[in-house]
């Protein structure tokens, strides 16, 4: 009882939301909005557990005198802080952590957004460095890949127009570019959707129907 | 040949950088032509018809300022210029402040147009793809309160607003999961609201076949596809402002590429790598 109670949950719930798709009624559609509710708060207890979960973990290191330690305890007192000012800058009004001039608006423009795209700004000079070091061309099939990216990278960007300005329009970087983005970048894109389209539903029909059921305690 | 296969990779970075920021100081001004994806972008957004009333999704967060924002200004202002209404969503825990801030500072371009009247940012949901189905039962069950804290209900601009039927058009803008994708499939697909997106660099492949199929009326691809549309819509911004430094940045990686090659195709018989 303790796997057949949520097996048959799980298919009951799935056939009635693939219903709901249909068969537009109230009598369906009312029950369908509910569990889509539902589910929407399921997901925001999540974050409650994924804040646990980041405590738990790191407190285990700290405890453990864990290689690299100090940046845990720094993690979890970063944490602490965010979560206990924005609980106190909620409480006077409805909303209040979230408007201009509070503790939390200012962490969030002054050390949260700097950290964010100072971290995605470093991809440049990592992928300078990986593509000088790493991307080696040893095939055929890397050549060709190595050239597509190469039209690519440059027929995206001004300079690249400039750089051959003076061959025939079709010749030119930009064109070029396009052409591989429409017919056989496209190409290949639509055919891993479908494959991936057609996983998604054999896995969901094999979670329905039970044969699926790794997410009960992680065996199959 | 042999110095570059030793070179400390510091010295890369070094290039880069003064690459990237030496046009941001002095700019280049490489002309610019725009693609026929972000031409489709602003004629779907001219098409929807003056007055009425605009979903935009602002899925993103600060790590993709310069690719999300300068979309999100230029879509702004053209919706606005048009005395459209725009109502705002985010699907990203960490976007909603820089939604926030970013809308209010363009809005602030149109002296007459006023919070809750003209536009309006009812913030961050979580649930993902459930969200997005959820608004089609209705925006305000799915937003009972604004970013604010304020009751949706109450804003003059939410009066005419119910459900996707409300919209002729839905600007997504997005850097990843939750974002294009899902509104295609959950939004377009099921409640068949036209759309056009604006997406990161890296993922814009990704959305050629929605592009293809009219699912997507139009696409802007990464900080180029921003400052196509700037140009297309007669604006200088940010994204115009960086597209010589990304011009470089691009070069000096092919650079990169070829000469990481020729260094180990010249390297003498037995080295190691």
């Amino acid at each position: 009882m303790k796997r057949e109670l949520p097996l048959l949950t799980t298919a009951l719930i799935g056939l009635f939301m693939i219903l709901s798709f249909f068969v537009p009624h109230e009598w369906v559609s009312v029950p369908a909005d509910f569990l889509q509710a539902t589910a929407i708060i399921l997901v925001a207890f999540g974050y409650v557990l994924g804040g646990a979960n980041v405590l738990r973990v790191n407190l285990d290191a700290v405890s453990k005198r864990a290689p690299g330690w100090p940046y845990k305890v720094l993690l979890v007192v970063a944490l602490l802080v965010t979560v206990i000012i924005g609980v106190l800058d909620g409480i006077p009004r409805e909303g209040g952590f979230l408007n201009a001039g509070t503790r939390s608006k200012w962490i969030y423009d002054q050390v949260y957004s700097p950290m964010a795209a100072t971290l995605f700004a470093l991809l440049a000079f990592f992928i300078a460095s990986a593509a000088f070091r790493a991307f080696r061309i040893r095939t055929a099939e890397a050549a060709f890949l190595a050239i597509a990216a190469l039209i690519v990278m440059l027929g995206r960007v001004p300079i690249g127009d400039r750089m051959t300005a003076w061959l025939p329009h079709a010749f030119q970087l930009g064109t070029m570019q396009q052409w591989i983005m429409d017919f056989p970048q496209n190409a290949a894109k639509r055919a891993i959707l479908i494959g991936a389209a057609l996983g998604v539903m054999a896995t969901g029909l094999r979670v329905i129907l039970g044969v699926e059921r790794s997410y009960l305690s992680g065996e199959e | 040949m042999q110095w570059l296969e030793r070179l400390d990779r510091r010295w890369i970075f070094v290039v880069m950088g003064l690459l990237v920021l030496g046009p941001l100081i002095k700019p280049l001004y490489l002309p610019l032509s725009v693609t026929e994806h972000v031409r489709a972008f602003a004629a779907a957004i001219d098409r929807v018809p003056n007055g009425s009333t605009v979903l935009m999704s602002c899925d993103y967060d600060p790590s993709a300022i310069p690719e999300m924002v300068p979309m999100t200004r230029t879509a702004m202002r053209q919706l606005l210029s048009k005395d459209c209404k725009i109502v705002i969503t985010v699907l990203w825990n960490a976007g909603p402040g820089l939604v926030d801030s970013v809308t209010h500072e363009t809005a602030r371009e149109f002296p007459g147009k006023r919070y809750g009247v003209d536009w309006i940012n009812l913030g961050y949901k979580s649930g993902n793809e459930a969200v997005m189905v959820l608004m089609g039962q209705g925006i305000a069950n799915a937003f009972p309160r604004d970013y604010s804290g304020g009751d949706t209900r109450s804003y003059p601009i939410m009066h005419r607003v119910r459900d996707y039927s409300s919209f002729p058009l839905l600007v997504n803008i997005s850097a990843g999961y939750p974002g294009t994708k899902e509104w295609v499939q959950q939004v377009q697909a099921r409640f068949h609201l036209p759309m056009v997106a604006g997406v990161t660099a890296v993922s814009a492949p990704e959305f050629y076949p929605y592009l293809q199929s009219g699912q997507l009326q139009g696409l802007l691809g990464g900080m180029a596809g921003a400052a196509e549309y700037e140009k297309a819509r007669g604006e200088k911004g940010t994204a115009t402002r960086g597209m010589d430094a990304q011009s470089l940045g691009h070069v000096f990686v092919a650079l990169c590429i070829i000469l990481g090659n020729v260094v180990r195709r010249t390297r003498p018989a037995g080295g190691t790598a």
